[in-house]
C-alpha cells in the first residue's frame, strides 16, 4: 500500500537537507543564484528578515506570485513561511505544493496561544526553538524538522549559539538523567513524557536539527555545525552582503567542511563585505526581539 | 531497531570492509549507521584521499545539484572514477542514483528523471518487491524521488514502480530511487557489501536483515 504524508516521509525530506544550506530568497533571480551556489533548498519570502525588521508593519505569508515564480525558477525544494498559528496560510501553502512550511516567528504571529496542528497536514513543517522544551513541544505538534531560532535579520550569531547550546545541552542532560527523573523533567520542559523518554534513550531529537538566525560568514556556518547543528538556514546574511553568489558558495563549502579549518579559511577569502549586523542588547531594549514569539 | 543487536555481517574474511559514505551533503549519517550495524568499518568521506582507501562507496540521498557541485569543487570525480575502474562497488540512493547517471558521473548507463513523482507532497512510502534481496518486500521511502527514464542494455532492473525502474544494477554500480537507510531494512546495503567482498555477482540473497517496517 502506498502512503503519502507519513511522518517518515515528512521527516525524510529534512534528512535529505542535512549538511546543506537553505537560503532565503525574494525573487526568481536570487533563487537561481542560490541554486547555482549549491543551496539544498530556498525559502521563498517577500522580504528578508533584515528588511522586515527595518520596515516594520505586519509580516505575512509571501504573495503566491512570488512563491510560484520561485518554484518555477529552481528544481531544489522550495519552502515558505506561514505565521505562527495561521493554519489557513499553511493550507494555502500546501495547496500550491510548497515542499516545506516554516511556521515562523519572523512573521507577525496570528495566534498568541496556539501553534498550527501540523499533524493535520501532508506537507512537512519546520519550526523554530530557543531551547529543548520548545523544540519538543513543536515536535509533539507535528514538526518534522527543528531550527534553532537565533535572532533573524541581525547578522549576529550570538543568539543562535545560545539556542543551539540550550537544545544540545538539554539533550545531554536528559541522557544523564535517571529514568524516574524523566517525568519531572518533562513537566519542567512542558513537553510530552513519551518524547522526552525517546530523546533520553536515543540522545538526539526525533527530527533533524538545523540552525537559523544570524549566520553571516563561513566561520559562523561552521561554528553552528561544530555545536551540533545538522545544517544551516541563512537569511539576510547572503543577499544583504556585497557579493551574494560568492558568499553563498563559501557558506555552502564551510557547512560541508565544518571540521576543516583550512577549508573554512580558503572559503573565507575575498568575500567582500558581510552584512552590517545588529547589537542584540539594543534590539532587546527596544523590544524588537523576534525569538520570544510563539514559545 | 529491534532488540536483537547488530545484524550478522556477511562473511568478509578477517578484514572488515571499509565502506565510505560521501558526506558532501545529505543523509550520510543514516548510511554510516546502517553499514556499521552490518559489520563494516563505515565512515564519512569528503576528500579524494578518503575515497582512495575504500572497498565500497555509498552516494547518499540529498540534493543532487548540491552533491554534484561539491564533487566538482572538491576534486572528487577522479577518485570516484578510479574506484569504479578498479571494479569496487558503488551504491547510490535517490540523489546518489542521479549523480551516477550519464548526465553526471556517467558511471551508470542510464538517464534519471529528477523529481519524477512530483514535489514533496507526492512523496510516499510503499511495499516494493526487489529482485536479489529475497521474497519479502522492502518498505521503500520515496522522497521527491527520481526514476530511471531510459537505460542501456547492460543495466539490470531489480524493481519498478508503475513500470519505471527504481532499483538497478550495472556491474559494480547499484542504485535505488528510494531510501533503505531511513528504514530498518539493510538488505541492499548487505548486497553492496557482498559485491565488495566478491560474493555478490550472482547471489540472489546476500543477507542483511529485514525487520518489521516501523
Amino acid at each position: 500500500m502506498s502512503e503519502r504524508g507519513t511522518f517518515r516521509v515528512k521527516r525524510g525530506l529534512a534528512e535529505m537537507l542535512k549538511g546543506g544550506v537553505i537560503m532565503d530568497v525574494t525573487n526568481a533571480e536570487q533563487a537561481r543564484i542560490a541554486e547555482a551556489s549549491g543551496a539544498v533548498a530556498v525559502m521563498a519570502l517577500e522580504r528578508v528578515p533584515a528588511d522586515i525588521r527595518a520596515e516594520g508593519g505586519v509580516a505575512r505569508m509571501a504573495s503566491l506570485k512570488v512563491i510560484e515564480e520561485i518554484q518555477n525558477a529552481v528544481t531544489i525544494p522550495v519552502m515558505a513561511k506561514a505565521r505562527i498559528g495561521h493554519f489557513v496560510e499553511a493550507q494555502v501553502l500546501q495547496a500550491i505544493e510548497v515542499d516545506y512550511v516554516d511556521e515562523s516567528e519572523v512573521l507577525t504571529p496570528a495566534d498568541e496561544a496556539n501553534h498550527i496542528d501540523k499533524h493535520a497536514f501532508e506537507v512537512p513543517f519546520v519550526c523554530g526553538a530557543t531551547n529543548l522544551g520548545e523544540a519538543l513541544r513543536r515536535i509533539a505538534e507535528g514538526a518534522a524538522m527543528i531550527r534553532s531560532k537565533g535572532e533573524a535579520g541581525t547578522g549576529n550569531i550570538v543568539e543562535a549559539v545560545r539556542h543551539l547550546r540550550e537544545i544540545v545541552g538539554g539533550i545531554r542532560r536528559l541522557q544523564s538523567a535517571r529514568r524516574e527523573e524523566l517525568p519531572s523533567i518533562a513537566k519542567e520542559l512542558q513537553a510530552p513524557l513519551e518524547i522526552v523518554e525517546e530523546v533520553a534513550e536515543t540522545g538526539w531529537l526525533p527530527v533533524p536539527l538545523f540552525c537559523a538566525g544570524g549566520i553571516a560568514t563561513p566561520a559562523d556556518a561552521a561554528l553552528t555545525m561544530q555545536l551540533g547543528a545538522e545544517g544551516n538556514f541563512v537569511g539576510s546574511g547572503i543577499f544583504k552582503s556585497s557579493d551574494p553568489e560568492r558568499r553563498a558558495r563559501a557558506i555552502v563549502e564551510a557547512t560541508t567542511h565544518y571540521k576543516d579549518p583550512e577549508r573554512i579559511a580558503a572559503a573565507s577569502r575575498e568575500l567582500g563585505e558581510a552584512m552590517r549586523g545588529d547589537d542584540i542588547a539594543q534590539l532587546a531594549a527596544e523590544g524588537e526581539l523576534l525569538q520570544h514569539r510563539g514559545a | 531497531m529491534g532488540g536483537a543487536g547488530p545484524a550478522v555481517p556477511p562473511e568478509v574474511g578477517a578484514e572488515r570492509l571499509r565502506v565510505g559514505v560521501l558526506a558532501s551533503q545529505g543523509d550520510f549519517a543514516a548510511h554510516v549507521r546502517m553499514l556499521a550495524q552490518l559489520g563494516a568499518e563505515s565512515m564519512e568521506v569528503r576528500t579524494p584521499e578518503q575515497v582512495e582507501s575504500l572497498d565500497a562507496l555509498v552516494i547518499p540521498g540529498g540534493e543532487s545539484t548540491t552533491i554534484t557541485k561539491a564533487i566538482e569543487r572538491d576534486g572528487l570525480r577522479p577518485a570516484i572514477e578510479a574506484h569504479h575502474a578498479a571494479g569496487k562497488p558503488i551504491f547510490g540512493t535517490c540523489a546518489g542514483m542521479i549523480v551516477l547517471d550519464r548526465l553526471h558521473l556517467g558511471l551508470l548507463d542510464a538517464t534519471c528523471r529528477r523529481n519524477a513523482f512530483g514535489r514533496q507532497i507526492a512523496s510516499f512510502e510503499a511495499d516494493l518487491e526487489v529482485e536479489g534481496v529475497g521474497p519479502e518486500p522492502m518498505r521503500a521511502v520515496f522522497i521527491r524521488a527520481p526514476w530511471i527514464e531510459e537505460h542501456g542494455p547492460g543495466v539490470e532492473v531489480l524493481a519498478r514502480v508503475d513500470g519505471h525502474p527504481v532499483v538497478v544494477r550495472e556491474g559494480p554500480v547499484l542504485a535505488a530511487a528510494f531510501h533503505p537507510e531511513l528504514t530498518d531494512d539493510s538488505r541492499l546495503h548487505a548486497l553492496l557489501m557482498a559485491m565488495a567482498s566478491g560474493r555478490g555477482a550472482g547471489s540472489p540473497d546476500a543477507g542483511g536483515e529485514r525487520k518489521g517496517a516501523s
